[in-house]
């Protein structure tokens, strides 16, 4: 079947079966590696991207599902060289470590904070139960997430926990 | 993780839907597709043909229509959890709602397509059951109203025959309060539920006229707790702890994972108690 | 050290920038022309017999390129071990299936979805027979898990004849018998389940195998912590010499074990992709994950101990049997030594420690975070806390009662280990300080008295990472059942590149622990040229001598050791250069901020660059030094590290459900000196939190026919942002000796010291009620029924 869909700003065109994960339309046809899977009963959140500016699991959706979609996978977050915020608090508050969580992470961190630009640690968390992190144990992507929070509402953002221990 | 084959219909309208599942046996209606699509994945189910009513105009909607409130086909977890009106007149909804998997899931998963599924350990049906809603199915024949007390009928099996589309849900607007709790099977409020109950409660003063209450995750299905109604209504609301011991009566308690049949029966009476104070505070 | 040393402090990761933009490098990115996809047919039968394989179906299927059997692969043996002890897996079922889910045919297609709809045409005809799984069973022998082995036990250790009497450890089994038979001792003993895990990496094992039968060199990416193993076990496999493998390890979604090791799917698709003459590769999805990587822990066992009114332990016994799956794998056998080595935990205490490693009809176990020492962290610490109930005294006093004292190290263990350092008091009172102990119990107490169900636990923990010298190779320290009679040494090579830039080649195999940094941070701070000026490669075999990869906190102990020592080299021959270029003496050479500088004279000074423009112009060096500046180091650590640490939480339980929330976790830990304090406290947090996943939340549950019940997600919980809490963290720092660096290793202390220190807790919140043990994980079930139980007694 044809889709048709505007990926990162760019319009694509591609002939896929109707079985077609999106995940799969994105990281074999389209190439764009950035989005992982972790898992198959949609708990991981690895495959997050944005459809329509909403963060969904791309492992739970057809790509036919998303002809004539909006999406934007982790490689269309930064403008040019600058970073989204939320990349940013996660380089800043070293919220990633092996790295294969963090585009589905932060592709939810950034949905959160369009809706709740001020969330309290509990709404953060509540908010990332639909991803998975083996490494972190979630303390740095949630400090990453209020850093971001902070910048996007432009405060400064709080100081790491290592630049307050050694004030 | 890879699908079967399958023929992909994207519909325009539920007509079209209706008359796509007449035409294709073994069809299967998507919606949202957070049911569907795991269990395609993992090949336990595999349907010819996938009807997907995605992208029908009109059904998305949360109306308020008077005497009841009005919710499309289409309209996701997420808007139920942020709807203001039915946090008022439903808010045993839209609790179970912010409590359904998790926020991407929210976003794509829709009430209706859940209630068509059936989990018996998922939060929504509870809560409709406590309300009193009605489901509106549309067939061949038309369409027809069905009581959720007679929708659940087993495990991820709804009153729904297999060329009729669940369209609507009415959570009609009769007074007093409700509430959902759960344990959730990761502990807390996360994940599908061990155990949980909704209920509603109309009082009068401090008696309780009317009321009904519903558990999720404890039998074959979604269920009323008929034993614990007739217990407290008419009687006052303090009488709620001895009512919730009758939970379990005439419900079949399921051994699971997640617990033994003596544990979640207790759970089921405990979930019926808090739920009810929480829908009488 | 230069003036603007960045050894010790924050520097933000250079991993990251890639990483958070997607562009990151991982296997299943991989992408090569023509490349075709593996999937296996597996097992649905724990164990059966295969009476035929009919394969004719798949193979008719469209976009099918091949349908391979044991019949295939049968000449090349069973998958190489390091410890081949027991019984070796075959590449495929040969005969019989051993497991749920063992691989029994291999299909190689167009695509993963047509692999997939093969795997379902493949028809087996199984005959299942009953399965062993329950421990006590299997130890038994009542019926064999393998016909054609004597017994199903396949290994024994004693903890004090643990080295074949090389180094000859102390049995504390007369001195604690005869201590039982005191008639003023308290004798406490208490059967435990260290329940099975699932390491559960998010990123799945994947595989690329290219084997280019023109050269006949195979290049091949694997998402390993070992893979210059990997790469040698393919090479003794198919009887080519170790470089013709080219071994690529890029980024490594997570490992905590499970890729420390070699799988079959990573000889199949080499043998598949010379058959071929294509590319081929294999990515695991997470249910097959679940029955097919290798998984954790499984231990049952007894621990016991006798020791006075006043809280001096007299003795520690354990008795238990641990879980070893169908077949060995890497160093399967060898899990439980690693327990022994830490049985005693940080107690100067007569030891009787004995574990037997079993055969199950299930999926092998093998490394995961901690590797025996969070089993055997968890049997010592539970039980120190039930003595200390029993005899009603602090928990902390009995703890520090029975302490190793600071003045006794380097200490030598009941098995006949030198522990390098350690001042376990100085973190028990950081801990007691820290937290304000006595408010905190009283907290506990008041909470209690208005009916709350508040409790504390507390867990001391010692950990053995960074394994040498290298003589435990010749004990099986080593990767030479591979192919590759390395020792587990460190390598590092520096080398100053023609412009004075720096690449350090490393033979670690990160997965998330923040090499390219750190070791940027030990080079640039060595050399005294800005961090970036240094690049750091890592995970190929073509660049790096053999590296032993990553696994058992080893990394910055001994390859960063090694990167120091390398760096050490350099800047010697360096400082030679400079001085003959400003015609001074070497030993006046001073190196700060890119350049190096006659000491006194700052203005006499040549930079990095001309240093190493004259480097690579034998001519302008001094006579008879031979050009280029670089260095490898293979370092030999003398001896283990031993971090140490004192785990803290505070829980409530809610005694109507027996659900409970964690209302504080803190941790006091201390790995020797620090290269990057922001990694360190990274893993720390990971750390803790896949201990306290294993207290509260994960278990592979197998039925009594061996059907792994828990292959999902969905079913295997490991914890979300929701279920941990935010962590509190102090670290003590006690350096040691065995490294120039004083560091010591900190991936693991966080899931050694955790998983007690829940259940210590939650028993101490419902100690009111009677409850004296809960079994892990500490479902609400579970907990709720314990509360029933204690009620009922």
């Amino acid at each position: 079947m044809q889709v048709s869909m505007t990926v990162n700003g760019n319009t694509v065109s591609e002939d896929v079966e109707a079985r077609t994960l999106l995940v799969h339309f994105i990281r074999e046809q389209l190439l764009l590696t950035g989005t992982h899977v972790g898992c198959e009963t949609s708990y991981c959140g690895a495959c997050t991207v944005h459809v329509n500016g909403e963060a969904i699991k791309s492992c739970t959706m057809l790509a036919v599902q998303a002809d004539g979609a909006e999406i934007t996978t982790i490689e269309g977050l930064a403008e040019g060289d600058e970073l989204h915020p939320v990349q940013e608090g996660f380089w800043e508050r070293h919220g990633l470590q092996c790295g294969y969580c963090t585009p589905g992470m932060i592709m939810s961190g950034v949905a959160l904070l369009a809706d709740n630009p001020s969330p309290t640690e509990a709404e953060i968390r509540h908010g990332i139960e639909g991803n998975l992190c083996r490494c972190t144990g979630y303390h740095n992507i949630v400090r990453s997430i209020e850093y971001a929070a902070a910048k996007m509402r432009g405060e400064t953002p709080p100081p790491a926990e290592w630049e307050e221990a050694s004030a | 993780m890879y699908p079967r084959e399958f023929d992909y219909l994207a519909v325009g309208s539920i007509d079209e839907a209706v008359s796509a599942l007449a035409a294709n046996p073994g069809a299967k209606v998507m919606s949202g597709g957070m049911s569907l699509i795991p269990m395609m994945k993992l090949r336990l189910l595999s349907p010819e043909t996938v009807v997907d009513i995605g992208r029908v105009a009109g059904l998305d909607q949360i109306e308020d229509k008077g005497d009841h409130i009005s919710i499309g086909a289409l309209v996701r977890h997420a808007a139920v959890a942020a709807s203001p009106i039915l946090a008022e007149h439903a808010k045993a909804l839209t609790q179970a709602a912010s409590w359904t998997g998790d926020r991407q899931v929210r976003t794509r998963g829709t009430l209706a397509g859940a209630l068509a599924h059936a989990d018996l350990a998922a939060d929504s049906p509870a809560a409709v059951l406590a309300l009193g809603a009605t489901m509106v199915a549309q067939g061949p024949g038309g369409t027809r109203e069905i009581a959720a007390g007679e929708f659940f009928v087993d495990t991820l099996t709804s009153a729904l025959s297999l060329d009729e589309i669940l369209i609507e849900v009415r959570i009609p607007k009769k007074g007093g309060a409700s509430a959902y709790d759960k344990l959730g099977r990761r502990g807390g409020h996360s994940d599908y539920a061990v155990a949980g109950a909704a209920a509603w409660v109309a009082m009068d003063g401090g008696t309780v006229s009317d009321c009904a209450v519903a558990l999720t995750g404890v039998g074959t299905k979604p269920q009323l707790a008929l034993g614990v109604m007739e217990a407290l209504t008419g009687n006052a609301g303090d009488t709620v702890a001895a009512a919730a011991e009758r939970a379990t009566e005439g419900v079949t308690v399921l051994e699971d994972l997640y617990g033994s049949e003596e544990y979640k029966a207790h759970l089921a009476k405990v979930y019926v108690r808090r739920a009810l104070e929480q829908a009488i505070a | 050290m230069s003036t603007t040393s960045v050894l010790g402090g924050v520097v933000k990761r250079r991993e990251d920038p890639a990483l958070i933009q997607g562009k990151g490098l991982y296997v299943d990115d991989v992408k090569l022309p023509g490349m075709l996809y593996a999937a296996f047919v597996r097992s649905p039968f724990a164990h059966a017999r295969i009476n035929s394989i009919d394969t004719a179906a798949a193979l008719a299927m469209d976009g099918v390129r091949a349908v391979y059997t044991i019949d295939d692969v049968r000449h090349l043996g069973p998958l190489l071990a390091q410890l081949p002890v027991g019984k070796q897996r075959p590449l495929l079922a040969d005969g019989m299936v051993n497991h749920a889910g063992e691989a029994v045919a291999m299909i190689v297609a167009d695509s993963p979805y047509v692999a997939q709809d093969a795997v379902e045409l493949v028809d087996v005809d199984y005959e299942p027979l009953a399965a062993i799984v329950d421990l006590k069973e299997a130890a038994s022998d009542a019926a064999l898990v393998h016909d054609d082995l004597e017994s199903n036990t396949i290994i024994a250790w004693a903890g004090h004849e643990w080295w074949a009497g090389v180094i000859p450890g102390k049995d504390g089994s007369a001195e604690i018998e005869a201590a039982k038979q005191r008639d003023d001792v308290v004798i406490v003993s208490q059967e435990m389940v260290n329940q099975r895990l699932i390491p559960t990496a998010i990123e799945p094992r994947s595989v690329v195998a290219d084997w280019n039968t023109g050269y006949d060199r195979i290049t091949l990416y694997s998402s390993s912590q070992i893979i210059h193993a990997v790469a040698a076990a393919v090479a003794k496999t198919f009887g080519l010499p170790t470089n013709a493998v080219h071994g690529i390890a890029p980024e490594v979604g997570g490992g905590f074990g499970c890729k420390l090791n070699v799988y079959v799917d990573e000889i199949l698709t080499c043998f598949a992709s010379k058959d071929l003459d294509r590319p081929v590769k294999f990515t695991e999805t997470r249910r097959e994950a679940a029955v097919s990587t290798i998984q954790g822990r499984g231990w049952i066992g007894t621990a016991t101990i006798v020791g006075t009114n006043d809280g001096e332990i007299l003795g520690y016994e354990f008795d238990g049997i641990a879980d070893m799956g169908a077949y060995s794998q890497n160093i399967t056998i060898a899990i439980p030594l690693l327990g022994v080595y830490v049985a005693q935990g940080q107690y100067d205490i007569p030891l009787s420690f004995n574990i037997k490693g079993v055969h199950t009809h299930t999926m092998t176990t093998d490394a995961y975070r901690g590797a025996g020492r969070p089993e055997a962290a968890y049997y010592i610490e539970r039980i120190v806390d039930i003595y200390a109930r029993k005899i009603g005294m602090d928990p902390a006093e009995v703890r520090r009662k029975n302490y190793f004292k600071k003045e006794q190290f380097p200490a030598t263990t009941a098995i006949g280990l030198t522990m390098d350092s350690g001042d376990y008091e100085k973190s028990l009172d950081a801990m007691l300080e820290g937290v304000g102990w006595s408010d905190l119990l009283a907290e506990r107490d008041q909470a209690q008295a208005a009916g709350r169900h508040v409790g504390i636990g507390l867990s001391s923990y010692v950990e053995v990472c960074g394994f040498g010298p290298s003589i435990l190779a010749e004990f099986g320290f080593s990767f030479d059942g591979y192919g590759a009679p390395s020792a587990f040494t460190g390598t590092g090579l520096v080398r100053v590149n023609t412009d004075g830039s720096a690449t350090v080649i490393i033979g670690t195999g990160p997965s998330g622990q923040g090499h390219e940094t750190a070791w940027a941070q030990i080079v640039a701070d060595g050399l005294g040229i800005p961090m970036e000026h240094v690049t750091v490669l890592h995970g190929d075999t073509k660049e790096s001598p053999f590296g032993v990869g990553t696994f058992g906190s080893r990394s910055i102990a001994v390859d960063g050791a090694a990167a120091y020592g390398a760096t050490a080299e350099v800047r010697t021959k360096a400082a030679a250069i400079a001085a003959h270029l400003l015609e001074a003496s070497a030993d006046d050479i001073r190196f700060e901020d890119g350049s190096a500088h006659v000491a006194g004279s700052p203005d006499k000074a040549v930079s990095w660059a001309d240093i190493a423009k004259a480097a690579h112009r034998p001519h302008m060096l001094p006579e008879g030094m031979a050009g280029g500046l670089e260095a490898v180091n293979y370092f030999d650590p003398p001896n283990a590290t031993w971090p140490f640490g004192t785990h803290l939480a505070m829980v409530e339980v809610d005694p109507e459900t027996g659900n409970f929330d964690i209302l504080r976790y803190v941790t006091v830990d201390d790995c020797g000196n620090v290269v990057n304090p922001m990694i360190v406290d990274g893993q720390v947090h990971g750390g803790i939190t896949q201990g306290v996943a294993q207290a509260v939340l994960e278990e592979a549950i197998y039925d009594q026919d061996g059907n792994l019940l828990t292959p999902s997600l969905m079913d295997y919980p490991i914890p979300t942002a929701s279920d941990v809490p935010s962590f509190e963290l102090h670290r003590t720092v006690t350096p040691t000796d065995v490294n120039p660096l004083g560091v010591k290793g900190i991936g693991e202390a966080g899931t050694i010291g955790s998983a007690q220190t829940i259940v210590n807790a939650v028993v101490d919140a419902l100690a009111p009620l009677g409850v004296e043990h809960i079994e892990m994980p500490l479902r609400p079930r579970r907990v709720w029924q314990a509360i029933q139980d204690a009620k009922g007694a």
